[in-house]
């Protein structure tokens, strides 16, 4: 198909996979949160677009008139695909799916995975360190959250390719094609009924096998349709999110060698540096469904459209954030939302959390020198997820 | 002279975000959902204040409140 055309009016005809976009977002949604809190484009069969931290919030906590039905923005609009719950779920359905995860993801669980990916952290490094340059998208970041996520679930980290092929075709060649998205849905459907077969002859320990023991709050098993469905959203929502978020981190260390310095001195600040980074180089955004007519930051919305919830923008709202535009990182107040806020907070949250500290503390114990290739441009991935996915570095000092 | 804080998780709007556990795990816990609440009363230990503040200013979700006895 041919391609959309140029964007000239990002207040009124905004397009989150206009090339301008995906170069650099940040001063566009500069101009729309001073000209237009929520900006409106009739592409992708209407959508509206919120910048600010006030509106983003407020959509997040309306579950009244905003639904999760759909949570992709895409230029088609079928019948919602096979639920992904809970993400794709709203109230009060989506506390019941969300309580089966959230144990899995606590804190303290995610802590037993810390040596793993710290392994997998050292044998990536291994693999390009006596290189003078490599392309840290392609050789590191992407592979640190396959290889976690396929621990978790226990399946094999060779099929990682296979999942960013999904991924791919579901949040980004799918966003005008439905027959891709659904060829990706049933060719993982496919893959998964394997594993879940596997499993119920010869049980295992992995979070396969516990989402197919969990029991709902009246006792009863998952369906198979909803461990799939699961499955299928810890597998989308873990691997390219984190992706980007490690790669922008190693983007912005790359450039800052004060920055760097200050946390190879001053290791004890990295979490700090760390919600900094999730907070300038937010990942994701999300989607919700307008249900009701509602008005928000003197904006009517109306049923039909989407939202495209840009937490990415709100994070930059310098209402919110003094000097939102520069990454500090000893930022001492920094609420930011990263995760989204209000019922559907990443579940996955403390696992991206652990994962980035991990991937850069080990970079910097083992690659404290290295910048930008000047030869070769970083290239940024499409639509509502954004991190490097070339980010060629040179390694060592100059 | 300042009198003792006093530390309060709103469990209504708690998300499990757990900043506040990690900023000040001497005044916050999670339950098995990972949502947060205070310790004991939420009685601010002396010396402690700073990561009350730090904690109260770091949720998203504006769930923390301090009060000021």
């Amino acid at each position: 198909m041919s391609s959309p055309a140029p964007v000239t009016d990002w207040v009124h005809d905004f397009d989150h996979t206009d090339p301008t976009w995906t170069e650099n977002p940040y001063p566009i949604w500069d101009e729309l949160r001073t000209k237009c809190p929520v900006a409106h484009t009739n592409r992708f069969l209407g959508v509206y677009l919120p910048t600010t931290y006030e509106a983003v919030k407020e959509i997040c906590y309306d579950t009244d008139h905003f639904s999760s039905r759909r949570v992709v923005v895409r230029s088609v609009r079928p019948e919602p695909p096979p639920p992904a719950p809970p993400i794709t779920s709203d109230p009060p359905e989506h506390k019941r799916a969300k309580q089966i995860l959230l144990p899995l993801f606590m804190p303290d669980e995610v802590k037993k995975l810390e040596p793993r990916v710290r392994a997998i952290c050292n044998d990536l490094i291994d693999g390009f360190i006596n290189d003078k340059s490599c392309d840290a998208a392609a050789r590191y970041t992407k592979y640190i959250p396959i290889r976690a996520v396929t621990n978790m679930f226990g399946i094999p980290e060779t099929d990682g390719d296979l999942f960013i092929k999904w991924i791919h075709e579901i949040l980004e060649l799918g966003l005008h094609d439905d027959t891709v998205v659904m060829k990706a849905v049933q060719e993982m459907v496919a893959y998964f009924t394997v594993h879940i077969e596997a499993r119920k002859k010869h049980p295992t320990d992995d979070l396969i096998s516990t989402l197919m023991n969990a029991r709902t709050e009246d006792g009863q098993p998952l369906t198979d349709m909803h461990v799939q469905g699961a499955l299928r959203l810890l597998l989308v929502a873990s691997i390219d999110t984190t992706w980007s978020a490690i790669g922008s981190s190693l983007w912005h260390l790359a450039k800052t060698p004060a920055d760097r310095a200050r946390l190879i001195a001053e290791p004890e600040l990295l979490p700090t540096a760390i919600e900094e980074f999730l907070r300038a180089f937010s990942p994701a955004s999300s989607g919700r469904e307008v249900m009701k007519e509602t008005t928000v930051s003197g904006c009517p919305m109306k049923p039909g459209n989407m939202v495209l919830l840009a937490f990415p923008a709100a994070n930059r709202d310098p209402t919110i954030f003094p000097d939102a535009d520069k990454v500090i990182i000893d930022r001492k107040e920094n609420r930011h939302i990263a995760f989204g806020v209000g019922i559907h907070r990443c579940v996955g949250a403390h696992l991206a959390r652990m994962e980035m500290f991990i991937a850069i503390e080990e970079w910097l114990k083992r690659i404290p020198d290295f910048r930008l290739d000047p030869s070769r441009p970083t290239t940024w991935s499409e639509g509502s997820l954004r991190g490097p996915r070339q980010l060629p570095l040179l390694l060592g000092k100059e | 002279m300042s009198g003792t804080l006093k530390v309060r998780v709103d469990p209504n709007k708690c998300q499990g975000n757990a900043r506040c556990k990690s900023l000040a795990p001497e005044l916050f816990e999670l339950d098995e959902w990972g949502y947060a609440h205070e310790i004991g009363d939420g009685t601010v230990p002396a010396g402690l204040e700073d990561k009350a503040w730090l904690a109260q200013a770091n949720c998203p979700e504006i769930a923390i409140t301090i009060d000021e006895e």
